[in-house]
């Protein structure tokens, strides 16, 4: 088959590989019909994500149709489905918590060393990201071993359409699950930090759990218009004091939850232990964190804190006397994607979400190095990147 | 017995997290003819019956299915076995031990026989974990380190760090245990046979 591999910093490429084949029971294999850039491949890209090696499969947003089935899936052929970034055995007592981000048994057992150094517990598996995180292989490519297809994978209903419902699999229960964490009470102003999709899924979710006014915060103008076509209100960064501004638009008040989307934004965990050190010791690192400083700054007394934005080391200045004294609530982690899959789905399918209007490209999946280069290279025109394998070279939208 | 714990401990912490003392002498007080210097101790928490997974484990056959270094394991009768072990270059070692000690759904416990070439003893508890979270499972086990082309084969056998070995082993019999099968990034089937070697 054909897929997208890495080979280094900068250099991906769509090659030749190995079919692949059912290997345990509750697996499934998949014909991929869409499959995005995630903005957390872009980390992939530019050599920022250590255990990489060469030849790796990236992706972890995507869907297809199902071609073969083990012995335990309960998925079917010709069946079309929505694949959790986010690799989960439904077994365990994490997963019969519906945590599946923190799953005991997605990972390969010699895989979860790392993690349990780094982090006092190994999580789950995800697809294309780097051999900490499983070195299983993305969906950038014709076709894919889904692990555990029996409790990951969603069935879409017949007709619709791949651009509807593929960021189930990953930014659109991302950006549900950190406005839900923001504990949102009717009447409450939010504000978003970051308005790349997980941001902009953010600020549609938390108005339809009842926010009265999101406030929306970027420096891509690009971006901030998309904010405003959902009604948030918006502040660009770069022409505006961030804390003032949130201050005077709740007249002293603060926000009542605020919600950081910015972080390095990638799926991996251990990224920043290296990449905070470069940062701080070339004093760029207060870029890293300042959002999720901010926020906290910025918050009311008694509010909340949500923490989409992956952070994966340490970070410098932390406000912790500011959390404390103000008595926030903070919460985060790695999206339950199976979790909210079948609710978001209902959600788009009543009309209530719209994803569609994040994807600015679609390209066929042998011009997926080009892709990169361009999402690499221009990220305010470029939202979202839909790559279609099977697709000729000649055609895009 | 079957808690992990000695008399000798003043503390409920295992004696695997001690900072000091003969760690090893206050595990073999928990084994019948206690055979090897080294311990290796590791509990896991298993979401299924403890009754489920000593049956799976008593079958001792079966252990290969989730220690990747073990060949194969021969039932010779009268709760003796033969352990085949993956030393490099394709070579293997194996050695006979006796299961000295077993109470069903609770625990097992082996000696190898004298002269076998990596003298070793060992036992696992099956616990009911609290909360109804399913069994803990403890592995302890004691070894000697040998030298030479055995120790080659003993660092095969324990990836040179034997805690980590028995730590991914647990997880493996946890995974199978908990779903049914052992998770792998291998998208072919050559790529498992490799992965497997």
């Amino acid at each position: 088959m054909r897929a997208l591999t890495w080979h280094g910093k900068h250099d991906v490429r769509v090659d030749s590989v190995a079919d692949p084949e059912i290997i345990n029971p509750r697996d499934a294999i998949i014909r991929v019909t869409s499959t995005a850039i995630c903005g957390s491949d872009l980390h992939l890209y530019d050599g920022y994500i250590p255990t990489m090696k060469a030849g790796d499969i990236l992706g972890h947003e995507f869907m297809g149709e199902v071609v073969e089935t083990g012995s335990k899936s309960t998925l079917e052929k010709g069946q079309r489905v929505v694949v959790p970034f986010t690799i989960a055995c439904g077994a365990c007592f994490h997963c019969s918590k519906h945590q599946y981000s923190a799953c005991d048994n997605g990972l390969p057992a010699d895989n979860q060393d790392i993690a349990q150094a780094a982090y006092g517990h190994p999580m789950a598996g995800l697809f294309g990201y780097s051999h900490m995180t499983g070195g299983y292989a993305g969906g950038q490519a014709e076709y894919v071993r889904i692990p555990f297809s029996d409790v990951g994978p969603i069935v879409v209903p017949e007709g619709v359409e791949d651009d509807k419902v593929l960021f189930l699999s990953d930014i659109l229960p991302t950006g549900w699950q950190a406005a839900e964490y923001a504990q949102i009470e009717p009447g409450d102003t939010v504000a978003v930090w970051g308005c790349g999709p997980v941001g902009l899924f953010a600020v549609q979710s938390a108005f339809l759990m009842g926010a009265e006014r999101v406030i929306a915060i970027d420096h891509f103008p690009h971006r901030l218009e998309l904010a405003r076509r959902f009604g948030a209100e918006t502040i660009n960064f770069e022409e505006t004091k961030t804390y003032d501004a949130l201050l005077e638009m709740t007249g002293g008040i603060g926000p009542d939850a605020c919600i950081d989307a910015v972080g390095l934004e990638a799926h991996g965990f251990f990224a920043d232990n290296i990449w905070d050190q470069i940062k701080v010791s070339t004093f760029t690192g207060t870029d890293r964190t300042h959002s999720i400083r901010q926020a906290i700054l910025a918050c009311r007394k008694g509010g909340r804190v949500s923490m989409p934005a992956v952070y994966g080391g340490f970070v410098d200045k932390f406000p912790l006397g500011a959390f404390m004294e103000k008595g926030l609530t903070l919460k985060t982690g790695q999206t339950h994607v199976q979790h909210y899959m079948p609710a978001l789905l209902n959600a788009i399918m009543e009309g209530k979400i719209d994803t569609t209007f994040l994807i600015s490209h679609h390209m066929p999946l042998e011009k997926a190095a080009e892709g990169y280069k361009l999402f690499h290279d221009k990220q305010d025109e470029v939202t979202k990147i839909v790559l279609k394998p099977g697709w000729d070279l000649t055609e895009a939208a | 017995m079957g808690t992990g714990l000695t008399e000798t401990q003043k503390t409920d912490t295992p004696i695997t997290a001690s900072k000091h003392g003969d760690v090893a002498r206050e595990a073999s007080l928990s084994l019948v003819e206690p055979k090897g210097d080294t311990l290796v101790a590791k509990t896991v928490t298993i979401n299924r019956p403890r009754e489920e997974l000593y049956d799976y484990w008593r079958n001792l056959e079966r252990l290969p299915s989730f220690m990747e270094n073990i060949e194969r394991v021969e039932a010779l009768g009268e709760k003796r076995y033969r352990w085949v072990v993956k030393a490099p270059a394709g070579h293997m070692v194996e050695w006979v031990a006796l299961v000295t000690e077993e109470k069903a759904g609770e625990y097992i416990a082996w000696t190898a026989d004298e002269g076998a070439e990596i003298a070793n003893s060992g036992r696992v508890d099956f616990r009911d974990a609290p909360g109804g979270r399913g069994t803990w499972v403890t592995a302890t086990i004691l070894y000697d380190p040998p030298a030479g082309i055995i120790g080659k084969a003993v660092a095969k056998l324990f990836q040179r760090e034997p805690a980590i070995q028995v730590r991914r082993d647990l997880r493996r019999f946890k995974q199978l245990m908990e779903t049914g099968e052992v998770a792998t990034a291998a998208w072919t089937k050559a790529q498992l046979a490799e992965e497997n070697d």
